[in-house]
């Protein structure tokens, strides 16, 4: 995977043109070229100016080499730009001095520091082969209730956040990244140690200065901003502190290369994760101007349209960036992933949440609706959901009552739903005993539970026994998806019902 | 002359020299012998799909035929073993070449090295067509694997090995043909994917499926070579349902596709399978599991040929006389695929980009399922089914509809159930099934009152859902006690039998016997309920309809006593 000679002194055969045969439109040229040139290999244009372009070889036809140009091709003409073939595809160099470097979407560094001289790696890596995956089941605790209980991530998994503009999407990333550890105390399974952490015991009552001290080595952070603002950048490059890598692409900067970013951010994850066995957590944003650029380039080549526009090939297109998530057999390091995504007009049926959701496991959805009553986070449980919380949660892991305690909360908010929905038509006089206690519910689920501090941090327990309490508020015998004995356990906390509203 | 790449696009490849080839020729494209099939043949070109990433191939490297079309080897060793979408066993090659999938590399799907007793049920002399059973081999302690003449070969048994250790390169026997010919044969057959193998007589499916799982088996059932698809969005319950039935559902032989899905969800299989025991013969289910893995991140067009890799190592298995399972996860994405070829051929796009022919490869691939007579005059049966993932949950897009009509059982998953945690989310009244008719009696000799018991169940639940039309509009206001009562009856039914939770022990999997007898209990105190005075605010604690809910969880398949003595039994 790796070659070891530096960027621009190619491979076997350096090949230098002087010329641009065709100029098809804003990104794609052609050119005529000796044979020996492989499809998708990375090219480079350096223009009249001296500007350099990045490409890569689309379409090979004979000796007809069509490139497709990240930078675009305004300002090229036929002659007196230099197209050189760089006899690899696109790749991005790395090592370890990495860790908190600042670099462009394109893996170049912006911070004034010293280029990267390790090796050189393709950044479409290379499909894990299924068999050599590691099945993801270590509890994260993020400290957030409506996540931690209710739609739980595990180490290795890809979880995004489906969000809407204007809504807390950064804040709610940028406080997981803060908050997200693992609870070894819990687990019964041996925790691998990766190199660069320390030795840590949590104990639930530390500080918040000292756990993020301790979490320091844990977690490293990789960060994309994919056509992001300005201001959305910084603020995520200030405060995610400790171990992290930003590759920034701006609103204003080239829209190809926003294809380009994902896979140089996650190219950089599975070197730390995989090589320097470090825990990585990669935030992605915005997923849905990544998509926007890919349909824009495919409008661009004439690629036949699917769903609104996009091409057909969006869902495997997305699948190879979410799905180089997860661990392997053997390795001590992890990539998880948080990926964020606005739905064009709160549509959760959009191609780009739609297909997401297809890929990743499972999604954190917000809502405009909580977000109105200034509930944060305003996570909106019921289509949020986290496929791998089975085998993450439960004895062993958090509680024993983690799952069965799930299920019933879900029950329960879908039943007060509907009876909120009834409420709507016919009024609150004429509803039974029953039915205002799930409203009840319902309220106090969002305001006490989903409801917390942008900064603050809930343990698992926290969270489990408050969602026993708020339980606590309706009939014993409609909870029917606990078991006898688990009530039995509970009754105190149930007895206890909902704590009074928090100001 | 030696054909050579002219022109290359993604997955698509050309090629000159197109008299070389014939259409569905397994080829070996480029320097590293990337493995793709000619799909289309001009004057002066031939095109290609190639079934593995095409990064750094060039113009005029080496394009080879193989002589024959793309096909699959079937034999022992399948059982257990993972493949990807053109049968390359994964484990061998992550052995070989490490964690990632490297362009190129090559392995036999069957381990050649690996001996099998063999124990011959001919003799020498014997007269033998396609399809005759040569002799035996125990693959896993589960299954026995009949070694099969293939389909094509006639004439008399020149030679048959004795009992004894063999490899899949040595022949077990010779066959003389009436042209005087001898073929040796081996233990295993090649059979290209894309032609069904060959069947003396069709005959239609009548025994159930039994999946384990209450709202398939009580309230939509499949017959064991029958069809099935279940579309639903994301999130809504395919995959753990198809798993599911991979898990507890009574055939001898299971094949699992994933096509272009998760990594993770085969990781969990092969987690899962070797720790899981099959209920009916105690051993762990991997035995009798064939996996493809062809998931979301490996090329797009192996995963148009998974299909039909899975489907036709099924139709080897349904030859030996066993009952086979396909599940195929996800049938969508294997349309994509294909439209994603056609797009590249630059064919006329019908609906949505998915080319004309996509109703027909769909109509093909479920007719391959059935219950049939084998060429040894044994019953098999291939029962299908597929996942559809129609995007934004929308069931009226194509590769839905085109699927609903050439499937008998159609299982709708539901949003809203999947949202409120109500698992299996199928939709009890937009589902349905054209087998329930002719299960019945399968059911009605197990249980005497079982017919009149699901009449009752279904006829509840639509009435239960007009009622709640008018709540939604007046409040329970507008009901009368008996309505009222019989909102608390559909709920009764809902949680306390179609709900199934694949995380409960005692529940995930629900035999005949457990689903009947509930069933039986479920509907009598339905009864008392409705034809008795109690008001409906008393009714729940005084029928203690909240402890028949929880009856499912609490008893397991071994407990039928305990169910049926309800309420007189003692929780654990
Ligand atoms: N029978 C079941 N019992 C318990 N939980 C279930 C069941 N079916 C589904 N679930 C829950 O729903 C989640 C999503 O299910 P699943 O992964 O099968 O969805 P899917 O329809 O395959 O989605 P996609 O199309 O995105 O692959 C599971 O992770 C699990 O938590
Ligand atoms: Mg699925």
């Amino acid at each position: 995977m790796a070659e070891h000679e530096p960027p621009l002194e190619r491979g076997p055969d350096p090949v230098i043109y002087t010329e641009l045969e065709r100029i098809e439109g804003p990104l794609v040229a052609l050119v005529t070229a000796l044979p020996g040139i492989g499809y998708g290999e990375a090219v480079e244009v350096v223009d009249r100016a001296g500007g350099r372009r990045h490409g890569r070889v689309v379409l090979l036809d004979g000796d007809k080499v069509t490139i497709e140009l990240f930078q675009g091709t305004t300002g090229l003409g036929q002659d007196g730009e230099r197209t050189r073939f760089l006899g690899r595809p696109i790749s991005v160099r790395l090592d370890k001095n990495i860790l908190g470097r600042h670099l462009n979407g394109m893996g170049e560094p912006i911070d004034g520091g010293p280029p990267l001289t390790g090796a050189l790696y393709n950044i479409n890596g290379t499909p894990l082969n299924p068999t050599a995956r590691s099945y993801p089941q270590d509890f994260i605790q993020t400290g957030v209730s409506a996540i931690d209980a209710m739609s739980a991530l595990v180490r290795g998994q890809k979880l995004p956040i489906f969000s809407s503009s204007g809504l807390p999407h950064d804040q709610l990333a940028i406080q997981l990244a803060q908050q997200a550890r693992i609870r070894p105390e819990l687990s019964r399974q041996e925790l691998s140690r990766p190199e660069l952490n320390r030795q840590e015991v949590s104990h639930p009552d530390v500080s918040r200065e000292e756990r993020s001290k301790e979490r320091e080595g844990e977690l490293v952070v990789v960060f994309a901003a994919i056509g992001v603002k300005h201001d959305v950048a910084v603020r995520f490059a200030r405060e995610i502190a400790g171990q992290t890598v930003s590759f920034i692409n701006l609103a204003d900067d080239p829209v190809m290369e926003r294809l380009l970013t994902p896979r140089v951010a996650l190219t950089t994850a599975e070197y730390l994760a995989f090589e320097l066995g470090l825990h990585v957590l990669v935030i992605l944003t915005d997923m849905t101007v990544y998509g926007e650029a890919l349909r824009e380039v495919a409008t661009a080549r004439g690629d036949i349209p699917s769903r609104k526009g996009y091409p057909g090939y969006l869902y495997s297109d997305l699948a190879s960036l979410f799905e180089r998530a997860g661990r392997i057999k053997g390795k001590p390091g992890s990539i998880t992933q948080i990926p964020i995504l606005t739905m064009p007009n709160d549509d959760i049926t959009h191609p780009i949440p739609d297909l997401t959701g297809y890929i990743t496991e499972g999604q954190i959805v917000l809502s405009r609706d909580l977000f109105r009553q200034r509930i944060y986070p305003p996570i909106n449980l019921l289509p949020s959901l986290s496929r791998l919380m089975g085998d993450g949660v439960g004895e062993g892991k958090t509680r024993a009552d983690h799952h069965p305690l799930m299920d019933q909360l879900y029950a329960a908010y879908a039943r007060a739903e509907e009876v909120r929905m009834m409420t709507r038509i016919v009024g609150e006089e004429d509803l039974t005993e029953t039915d205002r206690a799930y409203l009840a519910f319902g309220h106090a689920l969002e305001h006490q539970f989903i409801a917390q501090g942008e900064s603050q941090e809930r343990d698992i327990e926290q969270s489990l026994d408050l969602g026993w309490r708020l339980l606590g508020g309706l009939p014993l015998e409609e909870l029917t998806r606990l078991s006898r004995q688990l009530i039995d356990d509970h009754r105190s906390l149930l007895e206890q019902g909902p704590p009074g509203e928090q100001p | 002359m030696s054909a050579h790449t002219t022109q290359i696009s993604g997955p698509l490849v050309v090629c000159d020299h197109p008299a070389e080839f014939a259409m569905g020729d397994r080829v070996a494209v480029g320097d590293v012998g990337l493995v793709g099939e000619v799909i289309r043949i001009t004057p002066h070109a031939c095109y290609l799909q190639v079934y593995e990433d095409t990064t750094e191939l060039k113009v005029g490297e080496p394009v080879t035929g193989s002589g024959g079309a793309l096909s699959v080897e079937l034999g022992p060793g399948l059982l257990a073993s993972v493949f990807d979408g053109i049968q390359r066993p994964l484990e061998l090659l992550r052995e070989r070449a490490g964690d990632g999938i490297q362009r190129g590399i090559q392995a036999p799907a069957l381990d050649r090295t690996r001996r099998w007793t063999f124990e011959p049920a001919l003799k020498q002399g014997a007269a033998v067509n396609g399809g005759a059973v040569l002799g035996q081999v125990k693959e896993t302690p589960a299954i026995t694997h009949k070694i099969l003449l293939p389909p094509h070969l006639n004439g008399t048994l020149a030679t048959i090995a004795d009992r004894g250790e063999y490899c899949l390169e040595e022949p077990i026997a010779s066959v003389r043909d009436a042209g005087g010919e001898t073929h040796p044969v081996y233990m295993f057959q090649r059979w290209p994917v894309r032609i069904r193998r060959p069947v003396s007589e069709r005959l239609s499916p009548d025994t159930p499926l039994v999946t384990g799982q209450r709202v398939i088996d009580t309230l939509f059932p499949i017959a064991k070579g029958g069809s099935a698809a279940m579309p639903g969005g994301f999130g809504t319950g395919k995959t753990v349902t198809q798993h599911n039935l991979a898990k507890w559902c009574d055939a001898d032989v299971i094949i699992y596709i994933g096509c272009g899905e998760r990594g993770n969800e085969i990781t969990g299989v092969l987690q899962d399978f070797p720790q899981l025991r099959d209920p009916r013969t105690e051993r762990p289910l991997i035995e009798r599991t064939v996996m493809i893995a062809n998931t979301s991140n490996m090329p797009v067009a192996a995963r148009e040929a998974s299909i039909y890799t899975g489907i036709t190592i099924a139709e080897y298995f349904r030859d030996q006389g066993l009952d086979v399972a396909l599940l195929a996860d996800s049938t969508s994405r294997w349309a994509e695929a294909l439209r994603e070829i056609s797009g590249r051929l630059e064919e006329m796009p019908a609906e949505e980009g998915f080319p004309a022919y996509l109703p027909s490869r769909t109509a093909e691939f479920y007719e391959r399922a059935g219950k049939v007579r084998t060429l040894a005059g044994e019953t098999g049966s291939l029962t299908a089914i597929g996942a559809v993932s129609p995007p934004g949950g929308d069931f009226s897009e194509p590769v839905t509809l085109h699927t609903q009509r050439f499937v008998k059982a159609f299982w709708m998953l539901d949003r809203n159930l999947a949202y409120a945690r109500f698992f299996p989310a199928i939709h009890p009244l937009d589902s349905y099934s054209e087998y329930a008719g002719e299960l019945a009696q399968w059911w009605q000799n197990l249980e005497q009152t079982w017919h009149e018991d699901r009449s009752a169940l279904v006829e509840l639940l639509l009435e239960a859902d007009k009622l709640k039309g008018v709540v939604r509009i007046m409040g329970e206001e507008g009901l009368s006690e008996r309505q009222r009562k019989m909102l608390l009856a559909e709920r009764v039914i809902k949680e306390g039998f179609l709900q199934q939770s694949a995380f409960s022990p005692n529940d995930r999997f629900a035999s005949p016997q457990k689903q009947a007898a509930l069933l039986s209990v479920i509907m009598g105190q339905v009864r008392r309920l409705l034809g008795d005075e109690t008001p409906a605010a008393q009714a729940t604690r005084h029928f203690q309809l909240d402890a028949l809910i929880r009856l499912k969880d609490e008893q397991s398949s071994k407990e039928i006593e305990a169910i049926r003595a309800w309420p007189n039994t003692n929780p654990r």
